[in-house]
């Protein structure tokens, strides 16, 4: 390490530079748990069961909707996907449920633009929400083939 | 006033207080929803506070150690296969939600860090080694198996078309 990375004046530098970010990302992600805090309690688990259609083509599509929408733990979408599979909703459209859930935010997106660039986090998750669906049938189809 | 007070905050402090007002509006319509969404925010507070410990802690570490020349030969355009191998494990093995690594990664892309590379650590975030069980569980190991490996596989495909459609021009 040319130079010592331990010298008091490159540790006070380090420090100041994580605190600058620190204070730039406080009320970023404080509005991210608020809004998260508010989607999960005001959005019940059983309501994701009842927007399905039992159509093949438009229950996928559905699924990724829903997933990108939800925020929260990814046990819960794990949960919800297992009630999806048991009242018979198509194998494709839970799984682009938990893909999108875990793969798309549309809550975190505020966040996601402040903090990494606005075109990346749109183009991040449109492209997300679509190989979410796209997996959810490659798993499906692989599925079958096993 | 408002709209000079308005200038002097940052975007992040106009976000946090959109949510809050989000927050005084559904109060005055319904306050139980209120109080049940802000103990869900003091639990989810109360749960993370290591996490960002940790995050603000590898900031730190990477501020002292991390010369944009050293974050570049890692993760930046010449770092190759071995730059898709350190964001797909990373990915994998970071713990916590998302958002808490944005800071980090901000700050890496400041150094130089390959978009692409980005997208596929933040892919990767899905894939939750202590969930797999869990998944296992509900969805049986067969389906976890070829769900994991395709995220795996789509987590590169989604790097380089982010980076080709979003990636900033430098």
């Amino acid at each position: 390490m040319k130079g010592g990375v331990w010298t008091l004046s490159r540790i006070k530098q380090a420090i100041m530079k994580t605190l600058r970010s620190f204070k730039q990302t406080l009320p970023i992600l404080l509005g991210v748990l608020l809004l998260i805090g508010l989607m999960t309690t005001s959005i019940p688990k059983h309501f994701y069961s009842k927007i399905f259609t039992g159509s093949k083509i438009i229950d996928p599509l559905y699924g990724a909707i829903f997933g990108s929408v939800a925020a929260g733990n990814p046990i819960t979408s794990y949960i919800i996907g297992g009630e999806l599979r048991e009242q018979g909703i198509s194998m494709v459209a839970m799984t682009a449920f938990i893909v999108s859930w875990v793969t798309v935010g549309l809550v975190q997106l505020p966040a996601e633009s402040l903090m990494l660039g606005r075109k990346f986090a749109f183009t991040r998750n449109i492209v997300s929400f679509i190989t979410a669906i796209i997996i959810a049938i490659l798993t499906v189809f692989t599925l079958e083939l096993l | 006033m408002i709209k000079r007070l308005l200038k002097s905050l940052s975007a992040g402090w106009i976000f946090l207080l959109g949510v809050l007002i989000i927050y005084l509006a559904l109060g005055i319509l319904s306050f139980p929803i209120i109080e049940n969404a802000l103990l869900t925010f003091l639990k989810l507070i109360e749960r993370l506070l290591p996490i960002l410990a940790v995050v603000f802690g590898l900031m730190f570490f990477s501020n002292l150690f991390l010369q944009t020349k050293r974050v570049s030969s890692y993760l930046g355009k010449e770092s190759g296969l071995k730059g898709w191998l350190i964001a797909i494990f990373g990915g994998i093995l970071s713990t916590g939600p998302i958002y808490m690594w944005y800071p980090l990664l901000g700050d890496l892309k400041e150094k130089g860090m390959r978009t692409s590379l980005i997208a596929a650590f933040l892919y990767n975030r899905a894939v939750k080694i202590p969930l797999l069980p869990v998944i296992i569980y509900y969805f049986g190991s067969l389906f976890t198996f070829v769900l994991t490996g395709y995220m795996i596989i789509f987590s590169i495909v989604n790097g380089f078309m982010v980076e080709r459609i979003g990636g900033e021009k430098k």
